[in-house]
């Protein structure tokens, strides 16, 4: 379960160190834009020696490497590989080719380590307008691939508009990503709202994104974690709604019938497995049926 | 393989270490300034010569201005600063 | 008849002031202050020397004070905090008798039953008019609050207000009134006010100080003790102050309530005062100019003296209608001892102020602390002084897990019943050490430079010279 994932500046010791208690259900190390050129090896060693030194029970790590277009990225996989981040954030993933390239690296890491084929999961990061056009594809590219991951900023900058609060400009690029995902059978993350000091719009940002479709929500800033996760949150309503979908199918079941209603609507498989999902998450969570 | 310059790494932010390492001739000398000398002195010590140890690095002149880094961080700043110290000038 | 006299040296010769007695100051000026030291050095010129100086706080702008004890002008010192850079040479032990550290409410305690006499108090008043009424609300150098100097005011022989405002008598809505004051001395400027109170009090951006104050808030909320009345106290700390805000929406959300906000005050709890959330605050130094303006035009925020605010020995003080406060430590110890004394290497650089207090008093005293400050765990064994005993603190927040007090069993039941993540303090010390290591014991002298006496008069614990 990830509702929020919070980046993590890959050379800064005082957050990698406190990652873990920011109340993101995951991190992400962030060896790419939050690190300058001339500190890309400096921040490899030291997010390879958090994600081997620290305490991360709990919370998933997740790494952003280098793009593939760089001279980084294979020496990024190289370091935290051994240390079995659940997710590799992999940037400007503009073709099924870019994640395949990263796809092969890792089995060929995967091999050396002794490690099952596909332990790491791989999640391109859709920025660029040819990555959008291509999502569906990109999505279906590999096994390994387990969600997509939408980066709003360098996607305005290459759809040449301006990023704004609302998001009308990337209204499209949601849709569509949620669209592509789920088409795909994975699932989707939306980009972070930015404006650190904005507290109402990180609660109308992160509700847009819910109401899209989006299985959670990324964040720059430890401050909109406990928002995000409050929003992706399944209400009480939802899980108790969910149970009672699952009593109702035990329930026809045991009848020997085969089509079955609630409250007048027809409980059919989408259904059935939406309400999966509910109480799985509610599960994780620890959020028990209302017995009321 | 020993270090062939001068090189830094890390910040003097704190929770972090800044290390400096420059080529020697006659084994490890090692320079320590550190917030929490007397709590943790000594281990800052063991971890630096473990770290140089592993690299295998046998002669160097180490100098550290710790800022209260744990033990992972300075194993990273020492690291990395051995490895930019090995690359050709 | 008039109590106006031309100068701080007349007002010491005529006060009667001699070798060996007890001088005064309150510390509403704080680092902006200029009497202490006017004072002391007008005192040391008239040639006076043994002296005790009873100061309600002491802050690094005092560091002349440290060449009068050197000099043999001062030999004893009361104080209930002293901070760290003035600290670090008190803890050298050039004092020849132990600095007597109090609190808050211990301090006047003791002025008032004769236990620790005053002189001469000297009194730092930002507006006075010639009979001495005074208060700090008005005038260039204005502080708020007056709380501390209502007991020196009130106890000792002999009174001088010192002011830069002297207005025409009789001044309206004054603090201290004249029946107590003897003499009235103005001088250019009694401090300087950018060092007196900040401009605002910032609630922290630090993460991890957040995630505390969000579970401090959370605690507080599944404590039972958040509904209609309910009141409150916090420090000026980053995290504190950030615990305060999220308590502010709780409040608003719920449309709860609460009877007073208690302490020393900052804008963010007038800010609390203004949106509903208290009926009243009770205040008894302000630390910021909110705060100062806020007492100034607001009747439902009031002036309170030390005395009303937690001396153990008043007909009852506000710390015991406190429900909630929330504090900070340098360390604490598994059995829930804290220290706000002494630093890492144990240097003074700090003191109780009102931390045990209110400990004492309220129903839920917190503790707001990191697990670790620059790789030093905040749980020890042992805490190398203490500040406030354990059986005063019920629950420690840290970023890592709420640990609770064993004493308090039902708490801990209504925590975990709020899903909160209550860990035990031993877990807590283990698990803070597996990151940082276990630092090496600092090895302290044997001259006992400081006493610690706690809010009821008892010999708490010794601060002796760092090695």
């Amino acid at each position: 379960m990830r509702r929020s994932m919070l980046f993590l500046p890959g050379n800064n010791p005082n957050l990698l160190i406190n990652g873990n208690c920011l109340g993101s259900d995951a991190v992400i190390f962030d060896l790419e834009d939050a690190v300058a050129p001339d500190q890309k090896d400096a921040a490899r060693i030291l997010v390879r020696n958090t994600m081997r030194y620290m305490d991360f029970r709990g919370v998933e790590m997740i790494v952003r490497i280098n793009s593939i277009d760089t001279h980084y990225w294979k020496r990024d996989l190289d370091e935290v590989m051994p240390y079995k981040p659940s997710l590799i954030l992999l940037p400007k993933t503009g073709t099924p080719a870019d994640a395949l390239a990263a796809d092969e690296y890792m089995t060929a890491l995967e091999q050396k380590l002794g490690f099952e084929k596909n332990t790491v999961g791989l999640m391109p990061l859709i920025e660029t307008a040819l990555g959008v056009e291509n999502s569906f594809a990109i999505a279906s590219a590999t096994k390994r691939i387990q969600a997509l991951f939408l980066g709003a900023e360098d996607l305005t900058a290459d759809l040449q508009c301006k990023r704004t609060k609302e998001g009308r400009e990337i209204e499209y690029a949601r849709t569509r990503l949620v669209t592509a995902a789920r088409a795909a059978g994975v699932d989707v993350y939306d980009t972070p709202f930015t404006d650190v000091n904005d507290d109402e719009g990180i609660v109308k940002d992160a509700e847009l994104a819910k109401a899209l479709g989006f299985t959670g929500k990324s964040s720059i800033s430890p401050r909109h974690v406990e928002v995000i996760n409050r929003v992706f949150t399944p209400t009480q309503k939802e899980i108790d709604y969910a149970y009672e979908v699952m009593d109702a199918i035990a329930e026809a079941k045991a009848q020997g019938k085969g089509a079955i209603a609630l409250y007048g609507k027809m409980v059919d498989a989408p259904i059935v497995a939406r309400a999966q999902r509910t109480i799985a998450t509610a599960e994780a969570l620890g959020i028990r049926r209302d017995m009321v | 393989m020993d270090i062939k310059k001068r090189a830094a790494a890390g910040t003097m932010e704190s929770s972090d270490a800044y290390v400096e390492i420059e080529p020697a001739s006659q084994g490890v000398s090692l320079e320590l300034e550190s917030v929490v000398l007397n709590q943790f002195g000594e281990q800052i010590r063991q971890t630096v010569l473990s770290v140089l140890a592993q690299e295998g690095v046998e002669n160097a002149k180490v100098r550290i201005i710790d800022r209260g880094a744990l033990e992972c961080v300075i194993r990273a700043r020492v690291e990395a600063a051995v490895c930019r110290g090995r690359e050709e000038a | 008849m008039s109590k106006v006299v031309n100068s701080i040296r007349e007002a010491v010769r005529l006060a009667g002031l001699k070798d060996g007695m007890t001088v005064s100051f309150h510390h509403h000026l704080r680092n902006g202050d200029y009497v202490l030291n006017m004072v002391m050095e007008e005192i040391a010129a008239l040639g006076i020397r043994d002296l005790c100086v009873n100061a309600s706080s002491l802050f690094d702008v005092h560091l002349p004070l440290t060449e009068h004890i050197r000099n043999g002008v001062v030999t004893n010192l009361i104080s209930d905090y002293i901070s760290g850079g003035i600290g670090r040479v008190l803890s050298t032990g050039i004092l020849p008798n132990p600095i007597q550290f109090r609190t808050h409410g211990g301090r006047p305690f003791d002025i008032s039953t004769g236990k620790t006499p005053i002189d001469v108090a000297f009194i730092a008043a930002p507006t006075a008019d010639p009979m001495g009424n005074c208060s700090g609300k008005y005038g260039p150098s204005a502080c708020g609050s007056l709380g501390y100097a209502f007991a020196d005011a009130m106890y000792a022989k002999k009174v001088v207000v010192i002011t830069d405002n002297l207005v025409p008598y009789p001044m309206q809505d004054f603090s201290i009134s004249e029946n107590y004051v003897d003499y009235v001395v103005t001088v250019d400027a009694i401090g300087n006010p950018k060092g007196i109170v900040s401009g605002t009090t910032k609630i922290t951006r630090d993460p991890v100080g957040l995630v505390m104050a969000a579970n401090a808030a959370k605690v507080i909320q599944a404590s039972g003790l958040l509904k209609d009345g309910f009141s409150f106290q916090t420090g000026a700390g980053g995290a504190t102050l950030a615990a305060a805000k999220f308590l502010k929406d709780i409040m608003l959300k719920e449309g709860i309530q609460g009877s007073f906000g208690l302490g020393g005050i900052t804008g963010y709890m007038v800010d609390m005062l203004r949106s509903g959330c208290f009926r009243s605050l009770m205040d008894v130094q302000c630390f910021d100019l909110k705060a100062v303006e806020s007492i100034r035009e607001d009747p439902r925020h009031q002036e309170i003296s030390a005395l009303q605010y937690a001396s153990p020995g008043s007909k009852s003080a506000v710390v015991d209608s406190l429900d909630v406060v929330l504090l900070g430590a340098t360390e604490i110890d598994t059995d829930f001892n804290v220290n706000v004394h002494t630093d890492s290497n144990g240097y003074i650089m700090g003191g109780s102020g009102g931390h045990s207090d209110t400990s004492a008093g309220a129903k839920l005293s917190m503790i707001i602390a990191p697990m670790f400050r620059a790789r030093l765990p905040i749980v020890t064994d042992r805490v190398s002084c203490i500040s406030t005993p354990g059986r005063d603190i019920d629950v420690l927040v840290t970023q890592g897990g709420i640990a609770v007090n064993p004493k308090n069993g039902e708490l801990t039941q209504r925590l975990k019943a709020a899903g909160l993540p209550i860990v035990d303090i031993q877990e807590l010390k283990e698990k803070t050490e597996r990151l940082t290591g276990k630092p090496a014991p600092v090895p302290k002298g044997d001259q006992v430079v400081a006493q610690v006496i706690g809010r009821n008069g008892d010999l708490l614990d010794q601060i002796y010279k760092p090695l």
